[in-house]
């Protein structure tokens, strides 16, 4: 009896949505076991980091949180991971988006309004956006490979914050601390929205995820950036320009995940300082892409399961006294999981038995 | 001023052997046509595994009964962190190899996973320490202030050069290193005369692995002989940029290692001689504005440029 | 250690419950529960573990009448919040939050909850139900001066810091001071690191030091790898937070370590009695909760001396290392003859000595 891999004739969209979940379950199953066996109550930390944060309202507020900055990274990494365009520095596009809105807010001082935080949200995104040109520039005129040009420019970023806070945005009355002044009151956005525990940024990315979808699937623009993506040369003869849609892919996600770091700099914190950097929403979102398998609306999904985790492993923490790195070993093996589950969307498995007949499994393509 | 130039040299040579010992490794597996962004998971699953294994093997109750084991233990130690990150290069391995799972992602997720791992396994190590697997010729070779030029390292020191050199010479002068070149090149062509692509594959991806392994093992039992976690603080991006800007030649990638080593240490001795004028942070971001410029400064130049293996980051698909 | 058996340890020190307590409860029959956040792991043998010892320190002097929960590894930023509402809405009535980067996440959880007490560590931001406290680490850092001063054969000292804020700032001047009062000649290279944590920087940082001519570097950062590098080349350090001979038994020659445990017991007592109020503390030697662990046995005798009549000064207040004149770098006059340098001054301190070189 053989087992052998056969490729399908199209993608299976079954196992495509399938997979996902699959994964997640997988990964609640394996890691109960697994962390039973090396002394901890396994199925116990499971239950606190994948499903307290969803049924104990008092934690809705903190996975909305968390998960808002998530997918609007998320969202322009689908788009730059589907034309093959590696962005891994979304981590300091975020930081600079941040480090903009400070800015603005700082030469604005005492003032506020509409107008201002207008020009702030304006400020992260082309602050984003500009972020991801260098990568965009270098990969474009001198094929630099833009994985690495955008991970150097990240450190970068994190030294310029630093600079930022002990130097020219300093509070004045922040006793010599690293970090700025308070934003004044018209010049933030609410944390929360109408009552709910939803910020700011949640409604953006839900609204975003729309638009995305909609472009990836039904435009032009789309189009190009999936046919660059999975058939290069084609997509060339085809008319379709690769370098434009270099700097437009690059600079959409940069402008994204400067929207996030504008966001929560705005929504969330109202100052800068040095624990902006802490929590590397940038790299997250990279798993949050390949989780919702680089799809707007997957991204969304993927989104909430990430900062579902991501809370719950704090609250493991506490109950179950798990180290701090379990909820990264979790998110990492449902990355793992689903990632290793691609074959059976391209592929299916066959049973080659010596009897003439064949079995095919896998599901329908 | 006396200058202390020997000393300097040696502090370089510090910071520049880990990124040496990782990038080494990644280039052979770049050459075969993978792209293994886990270098840093697989770093700090060498360093915990490096450094357990010196410590449980240092431990008196085992070196009574066995004193041998206490003199091998720091050796014992980098064999083990060898293979830690070689289990962890398998992992990717098997996920991009043999699932055919997307290459830059899985790199990804060994970051992560490598990084949880390490901290769980490690959380039992905090606070312990073991001796530095430091200088292993004597002390009047290894102390003196000039000759320590040459004697003074530790042993991974000297492996890290030999492994450079073993690496040339396998590349360029051996018929196996010319299969492995091959199939970084075209797997295709590689694969119908008869050479095993998924084969060669998974060596250079284990090569790789127990070499950052190794590398990670210089953190904890060379540099600081202890364990904390994310200990190895970003050097594995650091070698993944280093096989990149040496242009995928073993010999320029000696160069390009011991450049960046330059100005990580440039950093520590322009802030130790107080230069501030410029902020602290501008010294900081120096090595890696540095590396965007020489990426782009190589890839500009045309006689310079060398270019990546044609069949990196692609997965193989003969049937397709 | 196995992993299991630090699995019991963790069992058998209070255990928590996940699930929220709404409302007050009697104190008078239940013991008070209180609870801690802390930065790094409680093994780090450094500023967490300090607290962590603190913390069982208070659970031994009052036994029955307190509870007391801890997090580890809780990071500055944001995400800090949910884990003090978390402890706030578990019952905790007293939480201590270990670092100043949890500011304005105390001060937001202690409005939603007014009927619990925060304190903060090393901050300055108070509330009816925030307090403030810290210690005077600095009059460790004195002591630390004046053996270094006196034991420095190049009169180069080096100093490693993480970032520049006041606490480290306030650290460095009193190295300085201290040890410009035995060598009027000696000076400090600094060396700023930027980095939250990168014990491979740290040691190269020290080596660059040392290569500069520097014989005993002093640290301000979460790891031992100063000390270690110091121990390699056969100079001197010092432990910071906890006793780190373990890690340079030749190079350590004492270490600053903090002993919290009669802060955060007079402090559960105050909320048992019902006295505790907001307040703005700052203990040092003379209440005892920064103590010079035990000399090297290679520090001579007429430095102890030195070093011991330091301390005793700080004790009975007889000396304050920040006492006139001090100059800045540029030489500038900024304390006078005779006059100290007062408390609030010293909290937001951003310029260093004359000597240092940074």
């Amino acid at each position: 009896m053989i087992i052998r891999f056969e490729k399908r004739r199209e993608p299976s969209k079954v196992m495509q949505a399938a997979t996902p979940i699959g994964a997640v379950v997988l990964t609640m199953i394996v890691g109960a076991i697994i962390f039973d066996l090396i002394g901890y109550d396994g199925p116990r930390a499971v239950k606190e980091i994948f499903f307290t944060p969803i049924f104990a309202s008092y934690k809705w507020q903190d996975v909305a949180r968390k998960a808002a900055p998530l997918i609007l990274i998320a969202l322009g990494l689908c788009l730059g991971n589907r034309a093959k365009v590696w962005n891994i520095g979304a981590e300091g596009q975020y930081l600079v988006g941040g480090m903009a809105g400070a800015t603005v807010a700082y030469f604005t001082a005492g003032h506020g309004g509409v107008w201002v935080i207008a020009l702030m949200i304006v400020a992260g995104l082309v602050a984003g956006a500009l972020w991801a040109a260098i990568p965009a520039f270098l990969k474009t005129r001198l094929r630099v490979n833009e994985i690495l040009s955008s991970l150097m420019l990240v450190y970068v970023a994190q030294q310029l914050l630093g600079y930022l806070v002990t130097g020219p945005l300093k509070d004045p009355n922040g006793q010599n601390f690293p970090q700025t002044a308070p934003f004044a009151d018209g010049q933030r956005l609410p944390s929360t929205l109408w009552g709910t525990p939803i910020p700011p940024g949640l409604v953006a990315a839900f609204v975003l995820a729309f638009v995305f979808f909609i472009v990836m699937e039904r435009s032009e623009f789309g189009l190009g950036v999936r046919a660059i993506g999975e058939a290069p040369k084609a997509a060339r003869y085809g008319g379709y320009d690769a370098n434009r849609l270099i700097w437009q892919t690059l600079m959409i996600s940069g402008a994204m995940a400067g929207l996030a770091g504008l966001l929560e700099v705005d929504s969330q914190t109202f100052k800068l300082d040095l624990g902006f950097t802490t929590s590397l929403y940038g790299f997250t979102a990279i798993i949050v892409s390949f989780l919702g398998r680089l799809h707007p609306l997957g991204a969304v999904l993927a989104g909430l399961v990430l900062a579902i985790s991501s809370v719950g492993g704090q609250v493991a923490q506490t109950a179950v006294h798990v180290p701090y790195a379990t909820a990264g070993i979790f998110q990492a093996t449902m990355l793992f999981f689903i990632l290793a589950s691609d074959v059976l969307v391209r592929k299916r498995i066959v049973i080659v038995s010596s009897e003439p007949a064949r079995k095919a499994l896998g599901g329908a393509a | 001023m006396n200058f202390d130039f020997v000393a300097a040299i040696v502090t370089i040579v510090g910071v520049t052997t880990p990124i040496l010992l990782a990038a080494t490794g990644e280039l052979i597996v770049e050459k075969s046509g993978v792209l293994n962004l886990g270098v840093e998971g697989m770093m700090l699953l060498g360093a915990i595994a490096g450094f357990a294994a010196t410590f449980i093997a240092s431990d008196p109750q085992y070196s009574d009964s066995a004193p041998w084991l206490g003199a091998l233990a720091p050796w014992l130690g980098v064999v083990v962190a060898a293979c830690a990150g070689a289990l962890g290069a398998l992992l990717f391995g098997f996920m991009v190899l043999t699932l055919g799972a997307n290459q830059v992602a899985t790199g990804l997720a060994l970051v992560i996973f490598g990084g949880g791992v390490s901290s769980l396994i490690g959380a039992g190590f905090i606070g312990m320490a073991v001796t530095p697997f430091d200088q292993i010729f004597p002390d009047n070779l290894a102390q003196d202030p000039v000759l320590k030029l040459v004697f003074g390292y530790s042993p991974l020191v000297y492996f890290a050069f030999i492994m450079v050199g073993v690496v040339y010479w396998f590349l360029n002068k051996t018929r196996a290193g010319l299969v492995l070149r091959a199939v970084g090149e075209n797997d295709l062509s590689a694969h119908s005369i008869g050479y095993s692509v998924i084969g060669v594959r998974y060596g250079a991806i284990a090569f790789g692995g127990a070499m950052a392994g190794i590398a990670g093992s210089y953190f904890s039992e060379v540099i600081t002989p202890l364990w904390a976690e994310q200990m190895t603080a970003g050097r594995g991006w650091i070698a993944l940029a280093l096989v990149v800007f040496s242009g995928w030649r073993a010999g320029r990638l000696l160069a390009g290692a011991y450049f960046f080593g330059l100005f990580m240490t440039l950093e520590l001795y322009a802030k130790a001689s107080g230069f501030s004028f410029l902020p602290s942070q501008f010294w900081a971001a120096m090595p890696y504005v540095m590396a965007i410029v020489v990426l782009a400064v190589m890839s500009a130049r045309e006689s310079g440029r060398a270019e990546a293996p044609a069949c990196l980051g692609k997965n193989f698909t003969p049937d397709a | 250690m196995t992993i299991i058996t630090r699995r019991s340890f963790v069992k058998s020190a209070a255990a928590v419950s996940a699930a929220p307590l709404l409302g007050r409860s009697a104190f008078a029959d239940e013991p008070l529960k209180v609870g801690f956040i802390y930065l790094g792991p409680i093994g780090d043998f450094g500023w967490t573990w300090a607290h962590e010892k603190g913390r069982k320190a208070m659970v031994d002097a009052l036994g029955g009448k307190v509870a007391a929960d801890y997090v580890e590894n809780v990071a500055e930023d944001a995400s800090a919040t949910p884990v003090l509402r978390d402890l706030a809405q578990q019952g905790h009535k007293l939480i201590f939050t270990t670092s100043f980067g949890y500011m304005d996440q105390t001060i937001q959880v202690a409005s939603e909850f007014p009927n619990v007490m925060f304190e903060h560590a090393t901050g300055y931001k108070h509330a009816k139900n925030v307090g403030t406290y810290n210690n005077r680490f600095h009059q460790g850092r004195s002591v630390q001066g004046t053996i270094a001063g006196m034991m420095s054969k190049s009169g180069v000292l080096g100093y490693v810091g993480s970032f520049k804020v006041p606490e480290v700032v306030m650290g460095v001047n009193s190295f300085a001071l201290s040890a410009q009062a035995q060598n009027p000649k000696a000076t400090v290279k600094l060396v700023m690191i930027d980095s939250w944590f990168d014990p491979a920087k740290e040691s190269a940082a020290a080596e660059t030091l040392a290569n500069l001519g520097c014989d005993f570097i002093a640290s301000h950062t979460d790891s031992p790898a100063v000390l270690q590098l110091c121990e390699k080349r056969k100079l001197f350090g010092f432990g910071q937070g906890a006793d780190m001979s373990r890690f340079a038994p030749h190079a350590h020659l004492t270490a600053i370590e903090d002993i919290w445990g009669p802060y955060y017991t007079s402090r559960a007592k105050a909320m048992l009695d019902g006295s505790w109020q907001s307040d703005d503390a700052w203990w040092g030697m003379k209440e005892g909760s920064v103590v010079m662990s035990p000399y090297n046995k290679s520090v001579p005798d007429n430095v102890r001396a030195a070093a011991d009549k330091v301390i005793a000064g700080w004790k009975d207040g007889s000396y304050d290392v920040f006492t006139g004149p001090i100059s800045d770098q540029s030489g500038t006059e900024k304390v006078k003859k005779g006059e100290r340098i007062a408390d609030k001054d010293l909290a937001v301190i951003d310029w260093y000595v004359k000597g240092v070189q940074s």
